[in-house]
C-alpha cells in the first residue's frame, strides 16, 4: 500500500471563460476506514491563486502552512501580489529540495493571473510540472478523473457551467474509488470573486 | 492494541481508555492512566508505546504552562493546543517520529467543547467524536448511530459505556479496565475507573 493512498484523495482543476475552478474530495481516511468527511485539501493562497493537495494528509497541513508562509514572505518583500506562474514554480522548488525525503503530495495550482487569464498546473511529489490549458488531476482515482474530465470537457465554459462540469466529473469518479469522496467541494475563481459550493455525494 | 475513545457533548467532551501496559505476551500495567491532562480544561486520551506516550504527553503539557507562564496566566485555546501539537509531531515525523495517536478534547469559554483527532503522522482533524486502535472497528459504528448534537452528558457517557461494553464483549484481547475523564466548564475530572492509577 502506498503512503500516497494512505489517507485518499480526488482533485481537478479545469479552465473556463476568463475563470478557473478546482474541485476535491472531503475524506480523511486511515486505509480502510473514514475518519473525517469534512477534511480540507484545497487551499486559497491568494483570492486568484488556489492550490489542491492530494496525498498524505499530514503533509497536507505541513505543505499548506509552509506555503502560505513562503507566498506571505514573498508578498511582504517584494510589495506586488505573486501570479501563480512564480506560486506553481515556487511548490516545485519547496518539493525537489525534499528530492530524497519527499512531501508525499502531489499537488494542482489553479489561479488567474495578472491579466485574469486562467492557469493550470500540476505536478509530482517530487516537483515535476505541468502547465495545461484544459484540466489537471490527482489523487487516488486518476484513471477515473482523467477518463470523466476528456468525456465532459470543452473549451470557454461560462462559470456555472464549469461549476456543473467541475462537480459531475468528480462525483462520478470518486463513486468508482474507495478512497475518496464522502462530499466534495468546489471553487469557481472569476475576475470579480471566488463561488465556493459544497457537494452532497454519496456517503459510502 | 490501545483503545482510546472520545465523543463531544453539549457542555462538554467525554474522554475514555484502557488502561492496560502490555508487551509481547507479558501484562506490565492494568492500571495505566493514558488520559493525560494538559492544561485545567484539555486532556488528551494517548495510543502508543508508554516510552513515547509519556515524554510526548509530559512535552506538550510543560510547554503549555511555559506559555501560560510567559503570557500573564493565558491559557491557549484547545485548537491552539492541537495545532501545536501538531507542529511538534510533524516536526519530529522525519527526524525521530513519536509514535502516537491523540484524541485532544478541550473546553473553552466561547467555543464550547471540541475534540481534535490526530494520527501519528501529525494529520489533524476536529471531530465530533472519534476513536484510535482496534477499537474503532467495533466503537465508530455505534458512535456513528447513537450521536446527536445535543447530548447530555449522562447520555455521552452512555454511549461510552456501549462502547465498552462492545469492546469487552467482541475484542479478541482483554481491556478489563477502563478510565473514563469527563471535560467540561469546571475542568477535568475522572469520572470512573477500572484501576486505580494510584496503586503501585
Amino acid at each position: 500500500m502506498s503512503i500516497l493512498e494512505y489517507n485518499g484523495a480526488a482533485m481537478i482543476a479545469m479552465a473556463g471563460k476568463n475563470c478557473v475552478g478546482i474541485a476535491a474530495d472531503r475524506r480523511l481516511g486511515m486505509q480502510a476506514q473514514t475518519v473525517s468527511c469534512n477534511f480540507q485539501k484545497v487551499f486559497s493562497v491568494s483570492d486568484k491563486i488556489y492550490v489542491g493537495l492530494a496525498g498524505l494528509a499530514s503533509d497536507v497541513q505541513t505543505l499548506h502552512q509552509l506555503l502560505e508562509y513562503r507566498l506571505n514572505l514573498y508578498e511582504l518583500n517584494e510589495e506586488r501580489k505573486m501570479s501563480p506562474q512564480v506560486f506553481s514554480t515556487l511548490l516545485s522548488n519547496v518539493l525537489y529540495s525534499k528530492r530524497f525525503g519527499p512531501y508525499f503530495i502531489e499537488p494542482i495550482v489553479a489561479g488567474l493571473d495578472k491579466d485574469n487569464k486562467p492557469f493550470l498546473s500540476g505536478s509530482d511529489l517530487i516537483g515535476a510540472t505541468v502547465s495545461t490549458d484544459d484540466f489537471v488531476v490527482s489523487g487516488t482515482c486518476t484513471g477515473n478523473l482523467f477518463g470523466m474530465c476528456e468525456t465532459l470537457y470543452k473549451p470557454d465554459l461560462e462559470p456555472d457551467q464549469l461549476f456543473e462540469t467541475l462537480a459531475q466529473a468528480l462525483l462520478s469518479s470518486v463513486d468508482r474509488d474507495a478512497l475518496s469522496g464522502w462530499g466534495g467541494v468546489v471553487h469557481i475563481i472569476t475576475p470579480t470573486g471566488v463561488m465556493t459550493k459544497e457537494l452532497k455525494g454519496r456517503q459510502d | 492494541m490501545d483503545t482510546v475513545l472520545a465523543i463531544t457533548y453539549k457542555g462538554g467532551v467525554v474522554l475514555a481508555a484502557d488502561q492496560s501496559n502490555a508487551r509481547s505476551i507479558i501484562s506490565y500495567q492494568s492500571n495505566l492512566d493514558k488520559i493525560k491532562e494538559l492544561t485545567s480544561h484539555s486532556a488528551m486520551g494517548v495510543a502508543g508505546p508508554n516510552c513515547d506516550l509519556v515524554r510526548f504527553t509530559e512535552y506538550i503539557a510543560k510547554n503549555l504552562a511555559l506559555y501560560q507562564l510567559n503570557h500573564d496566566g493565558t491559557q491557549l485555546s484547545t485548537k491552539a493546543q492541537a495545532n501545536f501539537c501538531r507542529s511538534e509531531l510533524a516536526d519530529a515525523l522525519r527526524k525521530g517520529p513519536y509514535q502516537v495517536n491523540l484524541l485532544l478534547g478541550g473546553f473553552d469559554e466561547k467555543a464550547g467543547p471540541s475534540l481534535y483527532f490526530m494520527d501519528y503522522l501529525a494529520a489533524l482533524e476536529k471531530v465530533n467524536f472519534g476513536s484510535h486502535g482496534y477499537a474503532s472497528s467495533f466503537c465508530l459504528s455505534i458512535m456513528d448511530k447513537e450521536y446527536r448534537e445535543d447530548l447530555s452528558e449522562e447520555d455521552a457517557l452512555k454511549i461510552i459505556d456501549y462502547c465498552i461494553h462492545e469492546i469487552h464483549t467482541r475484542f479478541l484481547i482483554s481491556q478489563p479496565n477502563f478510565m473514563v475523564k469527563v471535560i467540561d466548564k469546571d475542568g477535568v475530572r475522572v469520572s470512573k475507573f477500572g484501576g486505580d492509577p494510584a496503586d503501585t
